[in-house]
């Protein structure tokens, strides 16, 4: 009975999204203000019946109802609470629910907090998102509907995939979800934009802080899923290139850049057309990056046809919606006005920049996902685009930009001083230099790559630093005053401090990770040590240990420091899942500082001996911490008070143009 | 049998699809240059079986033979494009995971710094076109046009 609930409130939602699709935009062709006002409560209840849906599912999911095929295929009544829980959305159906509810969840706050908007607007951008969750419902109702039952229903369910038994999968997809489905606000607007004719930097104002929502949450969802492959899949990369990772790498690109072009349109009212076509390919290489990931299409062009309902269906979301948006762009763009006049040199320079390189970074993992897609498809020749190339497109576009981004925020609008700007980084680039040296000196005429980024990474977070102390005087003024003064700082100055800072730890982290890590392969009996920087571990034997629904082989492990002090313990394991007869490794991290001891096992031997993979990862963790602190800096800028108080009222202007005349 | 699972795990998630078992003890190299060498050929080299894995990510039976492979090839003397040729020919471009530029590869390696050029020419045309704009004094609006302004701003804050 709950799934045939869930079933039908997923109906009813389809239908409230066909009426909010329709009705407004009807309302702002005829200037109906009772038509358009129909938006918000259809947004409301469309939510509402989404939710509905959701909750029907995670009830079915709780009580372990197998008469549902979803849940008779990816759960089992041994699996922990949580993972039960969590494997609603550990599945492509299930997925697809969640992916709609943050989506009406979104056009539902729009519909609340977008008091301050112009009504057509609001309409109109309402009606668009109304489009995206109608396609989304109907994709969901036709072609993968999580409430299909079972006539026998079977006592016990599948189980989840064991990878995916894990607590990343609670953060990881709602994250990674929020990022893209948050990047759709960006796109509505766009196009409801594009509808209207008519764009303002108060368009940018309004647009900004959903961008810079979605962004964070991409950004923590990426950097999550990026530790989660780190410690799950047992060598320690944590980044691989992959066409999975660059599905979600593309929309966080594009969005960035985004992210910075709206700064410019909304402070200087230049870069409109430009900023509009970059909402509408963020969304797009978010639904691509939904879509064609679950299509099977990038693994091979064969596995379209395992499913060629679905994939015909997702075919044509990504046409009409991506086709149609950059058509309607085509036509309506020349209409809008161009304004706001800078200076090469200037912060809207440094912005632009920003944005040419993002862009073609963006554009170079593209074409580097799907060229063996098009070449397969055209030729019927099979190459394969791997982290080499990469490493050699993304990284020669990565480096100027992060060279440059101490600039940006140190440059006036209009027209910069460049000299004036490179003074004030002179201290920031005299601790690079020497950092670059000391690195060099300490690897010992390794890669001199290596030195160089991390160079790279240290001018960045000591240019962030310069940002702030420029801004409030710190080095001239008492200190006292300079408190003050970083106080009344706007949040926003402080927020690009923060995410530019946790830019050049991001960049630090992988160098290090990456270039000065080491690694020790060996096979070991019990007794035997294996040194590496400054540890020796030693195998104290295997023993066997019983999970809730799983069996561990658990090899213990003593760590010391190489004079003797002992440190601690760490136990990786093999863990067999017996419903799905399968073996997962788990490995031990044991964290030092911000570096990280990380020991795998592989299958134990015949002679009792393990195969033993023991990494040192140094400064590994700054990675995420740097993500973490971009997350940070996107928060302190949402709380800008200019942002919380949205645009100024359009009222105020035409009181005062007609007290002037 | 991992294939299947890993399906799984690409359909949801944006964590890459593998359960990497790397390179095995009993496969490395004594002498240690020639391991390292072995390494990095190992990175450049797909798992042909797999979905985007070097063969020294790999646990599948394929990536340990060609790993075994590869150390053959350096033991016997070869050069690192010896070997890679080698593989080449027996498995096709495919093996390779940074593709040869040739005709086929033409555009993969030249989109990037193309479009980047590109965008960079467009960028200086559009700052000359601005400049040229800049120094022309700005046309009065004409009655119509100041209509329609008053018009448009009136509109914005109504409806």
């Amino acid at each position: 009975m709950i799934a045939e609930l869930g079933h039908y409130a997923l109906m009813l939602a389809l239908g409230l999204a066909l009426i909010q699709g329709t009705m407004p935009i009807v309302g702002t062709r005829t200037n109906d203000p009772v038509l358009m006002s129909i938006a918000v409560p259809t947004a409301l209840a469309q939510f509402a019946f989404v939710a509905t849906a959701f909750t029907a599912l995670a009830i079915c999911y709780v009580i372990s109802d197998f008469s549902v095929l979803n849940v008779f295929e990816n759960s089992n009544s041994q699996m922990p609470f949580i993972y039960r829980l969590t494997s609603i959305w550990g599945n492509h159906e299930g997925s697809m629910i969640l992916w709609v509810s943050i989506l009406t969840f979104f056009g539902a706050l729009v519909a609340v907090f977008g008091n301050n908007l112009p009504a057509v607007l609001k309409a109109n951008a309402l009606a668009v998102q109304a489009w995206i969750a109608a396609a989304f419902h109907l994709f969901i109702l036709m072609t993968s509907n999580p409430f299909v039952r079972i006539p026998q229903a079977p006592f016990e369910g599948q189980d989840l995939n064991p990878i995916l038994q894990d607590p990343g999968l609670a953060f990881h997809p709602p994250l990674l979800y929020l990022g893209y489905v948050g990047f759709s606000i960006a796109f509505s607007f766009a196009i409801a934009a594009l509808l209207e004719g008519r764009i303002d930097a108060a368009w940018a104002r309004w647009v900004r802080p959903w961008v810079l929502g979605a962004w964070m949450c991409l950004t923590v969802g990426i950097a999550g899923g990026s530790y989660w492959a780190y410690y799950t899949l047992g060598w320690g990369g944590f980044w691989f290139w992959d066409p999975v990772e660059n599905a979600s790498l593309m929309p966080w690109l594009a969005g960035t850049a985004l992210l910075h072009s709206a700064v410019v349109m909304e402070k200087r009212g230049a870069l409109k057309i430009w900023t509009i076509l970059l909402a509408i390919l963020t969304f797009s290489l978010s639904l691509i990056g939904t879509f064609l990931v679950r299509s099977g299409v990038l693994t091979s062009v064969h596995t379209f046809a395992n499913d060629p309902m679905r994939g015909v269906f997702i075919l044509a979301i990504l046409v009409v919606f991506i086709g149609g948006a950059l058509a309607l762009y085509g036509w309506r763009a020349p209409l809008l006005k161009q304004g706001g006049l800078f200076a090469p040199i200037s912060r809207e320079g440094a912005l632009v920049f920003n944005n040419l390189f993002l862009t073609t970074a963006c554009a170079s993992v593209f074409i580097g996902t799907l060229y063996p897609l098009a070449l397969e498809a055209l030729t019927g020749a099979k190459i394969s685009v791997g982290p080499p190339f990469f490493n050699a497109t993304f990284g020669p576009l990565f480096i100027p930009l992060t060279v440059v981004m101490p600039l940006g925020p140190l440059l006036g609008w209009k027209r910069g001083d460049l000299l004036g700007a490179a003074q004030r980084l002179l201290a920031a680039a005299i601790l690079a230099m020497l950092a670059m040296a000391a690195a060099f000196a300490i690897e010992q005429g390794g890669p001199v790559l290596a030195p160089f980024c991390a160079g790279v990474a240290v001018i960045v977070m000591a240019g962030a630093v310069t940002d702030i102390a420029e801004r409030t005087l710190v080095l001239r003024l008492p200190f006292r005053v300079a408190l003050r003064r970083a106080i009344g700082l706007p949040r926003s100055a402080w927020g690009t401090a923060f995410a530019h800072f946790g830019v050049g730890v991001t960049l630090l982290g992988i160098v290090a990770a990456t270039a000065w890590g080491s690694e020790r392969i060996a096979e070991m009996k019990v007794g035997d040590n294996l040194d590496i920087a400054r540890y020796r571990i030693t195998f104290t034997g295997l023993f066997g240990r019983q999970g809730p629904n799983y069996h561990d082989i658990v090899g213990r492990f003593i760590v010391r420091r190489v004079n003797g002090d002992l440190i601690g313990v760490m136990e990786p394991s093999r863990r067999t899942f017996p419903t799905r007869n399968m073996t997962t490794t788990e490995a031990a991290l044991m964290t030092r500082g911000v570096s990280q001891l990380y020991v795998s096992l592989g299958d134990p031997l015949q002679n009792g001996n393990v195969a033993v993979r023991l990494y040192f990862k140094p400064q590994v963790l700054l990675i995420w911490l740097g993500a973490a602190l971009m997350f940070a800096g996107g928060a302190l800028s949402l709380s800008d008070r200019r942002l919380r108080v949205g645009a100024p009222q359009p009222a105020k202007t035409k009181a005062a143009l007609h007290s002037a005349g | 049998m991992t294939r299947i699972f890993l399906l799984g795990l690409i359909l949801v998630l944006s964590v890459p699809a593998s359960v990497g078992a790397v390179v095995q003890p009993d496969e490395m190299l004594q002498n240690p240059v020639l391991e390292a060498r072995a390494r990095t050929l190992s990175q450049q080299l797909r798992c042909m079986v797999c979905q985007n894995e070097s063969i020294d990510e790999s646990d599948a039976p394929l990536a340990h033979d060609l790993r075994v492979l590869v150390r053959e090839r350096l033991q016997a003397g070869d050069s690192d494009a010896q070997v890679l040729d080698f593989l080449v020919a027996r498995y096709g471009e495919f093996v390779l995971l940074k593709p040869r530029l040739s005709w086929r590869t033409a555009m993969l390696w030249g989109l990037p710094p193309g479009l980047l050029l590109i965008g960079i020419t467009l960028l200086v045309v559009a700052a000359a076109r601005r400049r040229g704009r800049a120094q022309e004094p700005a046309p009065n609006l004409t009655a119509a046009e100041q209509a329609r302004l008053k018009k448009i701003l009136t509109d914005s804050g109504g409806s």
